[in-house]
């Protein structure tokens, strides 16, 4: 395994009209490794996968990938072994599934082998048989599975040898349990073939089944980092999202498992009712 | 995960359903000889009938018919070049303009590129006499399309200022500043029109409602030269307009320069559309309907779509041109009344058609 395909970010500063949006954070993901980002609505995770794209300059700290800083890659050859999944994509014009796949092509000039890795990310993302389709005709799963594929495409060609780096901004937001399960499937597998991803998610249990390493985020700040049996405790969760919840094992693979108290209130209520 | 089947088929052919780029490839090859049959149809129509054979013979010099020759090369040829340049030009120009806003309804005469071009074209023939003599002096032949070309600059500039923000465009912003440049534009070279003196006015009112009719040997060579280095920078810019269709954030990604294509699109389509301006006037639409039917045939691929629509460009203007020579024979509708005629009620059905699909919840 390629040691130095890790992407590291430290002491990152960002500022926006006077609010610290993220303060001092900073993690590794190791190469080969999925690591999640997780954090309740407006922790900074999105702004922080920004920084890591290069959409967004932070006030300071800073994001090194390979052992350079991300202003010292060339664009073009970061954009052959990185590739970013934004929350949404508008599309205007009429592209097809497969047009939006191929854009994945885009920095790589190997015209011969494009229709086949197109192809096959495209049957990964579990949308060939929608190639032929509108893209602004699809749901929001299929347009997501579409860009998936168009991220798969970008990066077919790192591995082991030559690293590569996953950058998805949730991923899994607008998919149904099945295609839930069948992306994070997919990204233990290209950890396996030694990419480097970082996936922000919500679903605490998913985080916790698929991760390597979680990341939890609290008003711009890491409030918590480790593996999932290390960071998926009651006291985190209750720190961090303010609800109540009881961490379990799961019987069969031995993950931690959220379970959230749902209906607290709704108990309390009816006691109150009942006195 | 083992569960889920391959969903592609067992047959061995590497088949790629959502690709259009064999057949995008043959309809560039295929409007070649389209624009050429064109062209040869506008040397034939007119007033005086000419053969296709004797068009040809004239242009190879085996026809020595003084009067033809007149017809031919120094009232028709002139024609059908400008039909060719400028068509190509408001195409690409289209193109670009929608790549750049990300918007397929961007055309240069509807968001005001078109009239600032005209403003600055109208300044250089009434001021250049007297406000203007000195830079008329410095640059020549080149001071109508320079002039042009700064006009339209200036207005794709604000147009781009005014509708974009933080890499998202709002058509509607897009299309109000476009009135609103109209607006001022046109009044200041009514203004200006204002204070021309007959012989100028002449020349004004033909030249806004757009024609192929009054361009000069060396204007149109001056012209033709600043849009063929427009046309010679889409080969640079096609993968990034295509990058660009999924935003420019994506675009970055991809790891195309962003800033500098989109500065390097508001060049190339100012240019262009400033030379066109200077030998033809303003002729709309066509820069909204070219692009608009051939991305409905080989799709959104800048690779095919920028070269088809120059070709498009031209092989529509020359149409027109033929029609407007038809019509009102032995005399001759303004083109720019034309391809206003004909492209104002498509595009009034591209909107229409595109309220029916943000209305419907429906997909088709």
């Amino acid at each position: 395994m390629n040691t130095q395909a890790l992407a590291k970010v430290s002491n990152l500063v960002v500022e926006r009209g006077g609010r610290r949006l993220l303060d001092q954070a900073g993690l590794e993901i190791r190469p080969g490794s999925v690591h999640v980002l997780v954090g309740p609505n407006g922790a900074g995770k999105s702004t922080l996968l920004s920084v890591m794209a290069g959409d967004l300059r932070p006030s300071s700290g800073e994001v090194t990938w390979c052992g350079q800083t991300l202003d010292q890659w060339c664009p073009h050859a970061l954009a052959r072994c990185r590739a970013v999944l934004p929350q949404d994509t508008v599309v205007t014009f009429p592209l097809t599934a497969w047009e939006v796949a191929e854009m994945g092509r885009l920095p790589h000039r190997t015209p011969e082998r494009d229709a086949r890795i197109v192809r096959e990310a495209l049957d990964r993302a579990g949308v060939w048989h929608l190639s032929g389709r509108d893209y602004r005709s699809l749901s929001g799963g299929e347009r997501q599975r579409v860009q998936m594929a168009r991220v798969l495409a970008q990066v077919h060609d790192t591995g082991p040898d030559q690293p590569g780096l996953l950058l998805l901004d949730e991923p899994t937001s607008a998919l149904d349990v099945r295609h839930q399960l069948r992306l994070m499937e997919l990204l233990r597998v290209d950890a396996a073939r030694g990419r480097t991803i970082l996936v922000v998610l919500h679903d605490l249990n998913l985080a916790a089944a698929y991760a390597d390493h979680i990341t939890v985020l609290k008003d711009g700040k890491v409030v918590a980092s480790g593996t999932p049996a290390q960071v998926m405790r009651a006291e985190t969760i209750t720190h961090a999202w303010g609800v109540e919840c009881l961490v379990e094992r799961d019987s069969l693979t031995g993950c931690p498992w959220v379970r959230m108290r749902y209906g607290l209130g709704r108990a309390t209520a009816h006691r109150e009712h009942a006195a | 995960m083992s569960t889920v089947a391959s969903q592609i088929p067992a047959t061995g052919t590497l088949s790629a359903p959502g690709s259009r780029a064999a057949r995008a490839r043959w309809v560039v090859i295929a409007l070649i000889p389209a624009v050429l049959a064109a062209a040869l149809l506008g040397l034939t129509t007119g007033a005086v009938e000419v053969s296709p054979a004797e068009v040809l013979w004239v242009l190879t010099g085996h026809l020595d018919d003084p009067f033809l020759r007149e017809v031919i090369l120094n009232l028709r040829l002139p024609r059908v070049l400008v039909a060719i340049t400028v068509g190509a030009a408001l195409a690409v120009s289209g193109v670009a303009l929608q790549g750049l806003f990300r918007n397929p309804l961007a055309d240069p005469g509807l968001i005001g590129v078109s009239a600032g071009a005209a403003l600055g074209a109208v300044s250089v023939i009434v001021l250049g006499t007297t406000v203007l003599a000195p830079l008329v002096m410095a640059l020549g032949v080149f001071t109508l399309p320079l002039a042009a070309f700064a006009g339209g600059l200036g207005t794709t500039w604000l147009v781009y200022r005014l509708a974009s923000h933080g890499g998202h465009t709002s058509v509607a912003t897009l299309l109000l500043g476009g009135i609103a440049i109209n607006a001022i534009a046109g009044a200041a070279t009514g203004m200006l029109v204002y204070m021309a003196d007959d012989q100028q006015l002449r020349t004004l009112t033909f030249w806004n409602m757009g024609s192929l009719a009054h361009a000069g040997w060396t204007l149109w060579a001056v012209s033709a030269g600043l849009v063929l280095l427009a046309l010679a920078c889409m080969p640079l810019v096609a993968r990034a307009l295509n990058g660009l269709m999924l935003g420019e954030s994506v675009a970055t990604h991809l790891g195309f320069p962003v800033h500098r294509i989109k500065t390097l699109v508001v060049v190339m389509a100012a240019l262009a559309v400033g030379a066109s301006v200077a030998i033809a006037g303003i002729i709309g639409f066509v820069g909204l309907v070219v692009p608009h039917l051939l991305r409905l045939t080989i799709g959104p691929d800048h690779r095919y779509l920028l070269p088809a629509s120059a070709l498009g460009g031209a092989l529509l203007l020359l149409l027109a041109d033929a029609l407007a020579r038809i019509i009102v024979a032995p005399a001759e509708l303004p083109i720019g009344l034309l391809t206003s005629l004909l492209g104002g009620p498509f595009f009034l059905w591209l909107l229409l058609r595109q309220k029916g699909r943000f209305g419907s919840t429906t997909p088709d």
